[in-house]
């Protein structure tokens, strides 16, 4: 007998049919062992998996699961929650605007509608050129200073929409 | 000391300035310090709060801090060529930081050091009188602590203002192996960043409070659940965690004394709910953010089922001046059952916008007007949003209520965790109220179907009743809908998205007809 805990999901497919590529798969298990110790181990794990590969991929989660010993449900379940995980592979930088009602009162509305219009998509979708991917996001504690972006991970305060398109312009030539 | 014949500048790295461009100012006064062959302390410090004039550069004169602001890397040459490294004046400048009245007004006890030290620095810390709550606690029983926590007055500063003593007080008495201390640093609230702007201005003082707590209760471990839209803040607590457990203020034998502590970072991701206790103890679980039922209390059954302190940053950080300056000192403070000081938080379409720590008791109007300065596009405020986005609409008629937790509560409004949002007349409050809805049912954990369906609901009814059709009707549905949600809901998401509702409803009624709309919008 091992002394390892005894599975409390028995998984149905142990190796399901994945797309993930080799390197994405032993990303994703190197991540499970360094970090599945921790007590509620799962947001970590998915904050982790997102900061290597971008985004949680559909395929990830059946291996998340299993490494986890939870069910494919749970871990989809949590994936599904958080608006913060990205099911998708994102454009290059993805931008948040805030929607949130202090920036509302700085005119967010307006930057929300023109940022649509110049990147030519709606919210969660990401722009042709595969630069950019947008996402709304509910108060970054800039209140005082809106209305605010932020891309990837960078706040941006007071964004006008000529600052915008700036920083839109800025984004599109980093890579 | 600065070294002699260098000159020491402040530039915040607070995510407010950095989001206005205090990084680039920071490379610009390095590079034109370099070619002027002028030795420069720089040091990166917390925002003192006045945001509108962010980036704040700051100047040691003497000992004096001069304040040149908003100052954008453009303008750097300018500043240096005016003397601003000695202190002499420029459009910019303000005059020393300390005399400036939105600044001397203030009570600070919480915000202390936010903005005065150097976040990264234990050393700047311990100058500043920080570890004295600790050390004052080490050498007191955990009951006395409690109680000298009860003693003076503090209650939660995350919206529920439940009195942190009982709180402490049910964990200490809670028989168990291990315990938690979790620190809610979720700040969903639109409106607020006291708490990001405590952690990194001043992250030493959330770790010890959390510290203090944990003495107190004889919880060993601690989590400090962020929001993920906080990046900064992650950063300047990490370094403040390593900096104190290499300095034995963390770990396995705090300064000698034989106790424990350890504390641990965790990321949320994205989702209002979290906020809850209950949601974000699941969270923190590794699971969907699902409100709980109540009882069992998290203080008894709380983290992996575990007695559990569960406080909001704020009120962790206000626990080290009361250790160590004495329950009393802080209790003197404030009016009614509202003891201490609360760091308002001044956001939205206001002049000057930023934090304001005063004792409870100063009226919303001095706050928005005195402190403000009035609208920031200079039209007239119309409506105020306080306490997040659960907080009732203010109409100016209710702009005299002081800020005190049993007055809000009085005109069916709630203070929460001090967050005011200024909307001036161009505000159109039928489409706050549609917000306050959708906003609900993106959030919504899913448990009450009031919340979870009758929020979709709510913004339909809304879309009906200012489209005009059969406005009398659908008026008497959107209350009803909003009893239905004050009454079944389980948490305050469900149970108070009826106050921006029914206040923008109630205050503005105007804004829900449909030829009135219409006219207005011809101009
Ligand atoms: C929907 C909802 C969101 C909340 N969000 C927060 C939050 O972001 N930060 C916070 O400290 N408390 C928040 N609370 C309050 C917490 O449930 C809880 O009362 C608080 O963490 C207790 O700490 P305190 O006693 O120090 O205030 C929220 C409550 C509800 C119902
Ligand atoms: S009121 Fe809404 S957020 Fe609160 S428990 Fe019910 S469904 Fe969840
Ligand atoms: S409301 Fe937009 S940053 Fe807070």
């Amino acid at each position: 007998m091992s002394d390892a805990a005894p599975r409390r999901v028995i998984p149905i497919k142990v190796e399901p049919l994945s797309t993930l590529s080799t390197a994405a798969r032993s990303t994703v298990l190197d991540i499970c062992a360094r970090l599945e110790s921790l007590p509620g181990a799962l947001l970590p794990v998915l904050h982790a998996v997102q900061e290597s590969l971008r985004y949680v991929p559909k395929d990830a989660v059946p291996l998340i699961a299993h490494e986890l010993n939870l069910s494919i449900a749970e871990v989809h379940g949590v994936v599904t929650f958080y608006h913060y995980f990205l099911q998708e592979r994102p454009g290059r930088h993805v931008m948040h605007i805030c929607r949130a009602e202090a920036c509302q009162a700085l005119g967010s509305v307006a930057l929300e509608a023109h940022a649509k219009a110049r990147l030519g998509v709606d919210y969660h979708g990401t722009t042709r050129d595969g630069a950019i991917t947008l996402e709304p996001v509910y108060c970054l504690g800039n209140c005082a200073l809106g209305p605010s972006l932020m891309i990837d991970q960078r706040l941006h305060g007071r964004v006008t929409p000529e600052r915008f398109d700036a920083l839109l312009a800025h984004s599109r030539e980093a890579t | 000391m600065s070294a002699a014949g260098s000159v020491k500048i402040f530039v915040p790295c607070d995510a407010a300035a950095l989001g206005v461009g205090a990084d680039e100012t920071a490379l610009a006064i390095t590079a034109e310090a370099n070619r002027r062959g002028i030795t420069v302390e720089l040091i990166r410090n917390g925002s003192r709060g006045l945001l509108w004039l962010e980036p704040l550069v700051e100047v040691d004169v003497a000992g004096t801090r001069m304040a040149y602001g908003p100052v954008q890397s453009s303008e750097v040459a300018g500043l240096f060529d005016a003397g601003f490294t000695t202190g002499k004046p420029h459009a910019l400048s303000h005059g020393a930081t300390q005399e400036l009245p939105y600044f001397k007004r203030q009570e600070r006890l919480t915000f202390a050091r936010v903005g005065l030290t150097d976040p990264r620095s234990l050393a700047d810390y311990l100058a500043h009188d920080g570890y004295r709550g600790l050390q004052a606690a080490l050498a007191m029983k955990p009951a006395d602590i409690v109680a000298c926590v009860t003693a003076s007055g503090l209650r939660g500063r995350g919206g529920a203002a439940f009195p942190t003593g009982i709180k402490w007080k049910t964990v200490l008495g809670a028989e168990s192996q291990q315990k938690y201390i979790v620190c809610n640093a979720d700040e969903g609230d639109s409106g607020t960043f006291s708490d990001r702007m405590l952690m990194e201005g001043d992250p030493f003082v959330l770790v010890e409070g959390m510290s203090i707590a944990g003495l107190a209760t004889g919880a060993t471990q601690g989590y400090i659940y962020l929001r993920w839209e906080y990046p900064q803040a992650k950063v300047a607590l990490e370094s403040a965690i390593a900096a104190a457990v290499a300095a034995d203020y963390l770990g396995a034998n705090i300064r000698g004394s034989g106790k424990s502590f350890q504390l641990e970072v965790r990321m949320g991701a994205g989702a209002y709910i979290c906020g809850e206790e209950t949601s974000l103890l699941e969270s923190l679980e590794g699971k969907r953010g699902q409100v709980r039922f109540k009882p069992p209390l998290p203080a008894l059954q709380g983290l992996f089922g575990k007695p559990t302190v569960i406080n909001n940053v704020i009120s962790f950080a206000s626990v080290p001046i009361i250790l160590d300056r004495g329950a009393e000192f802080y209790q003197h403070f404030g009016m009614g059952r509202s003891r201490g000081t609360l760091p308002m938080q001044l956001a939205g379409n206001v002049k000057h916008g930023g934090l304001v720590e005063i004792a409870f008791g100063m009226t919303l109007r001095e706050l928005l007007y005195d402190y403000g300065g009035g609208s920031y596009s200079g039209r007239p405020i119309r409506a105020v949003q306080v306490g997040g986005p659960l907080g009732a609409y203010l109409p100016e008629s209710q702009f005299d209520t002081p800020l005190d937790y049993e007055a809000f509560a009085a005109i069916k409004a709630m203070l929460g965790h001090g967050g005011i949002v200024a909307f001036d007349d161009r505000v159109d409050m039928a489409a706050q109220a549609r917000y306050a809805m959708e906003f609900c049912a993106i959030e919504s954990c899913g448990k009450c179907t009031p919340c979870r369906i009758g929020s979709t609901r709510g913004v339909e009814v809304i879309d009906r009743l200012i489209a005009g059709e059969n406005a009398p009707k659908q008026e008497a549905i959107l209350r009803d809908l909003c009893e239905t949600l004050t009454y079944g809901s389980l948490c305050a998401l469900g149970g108070l998205t009826p106050f921006p509702v029914i206040s923008a409803l109630n205050h503005f009624p105007e804004d829900f007809v449909k030829p009135v709309r219409a006219a207005r919008a011809a101009g």
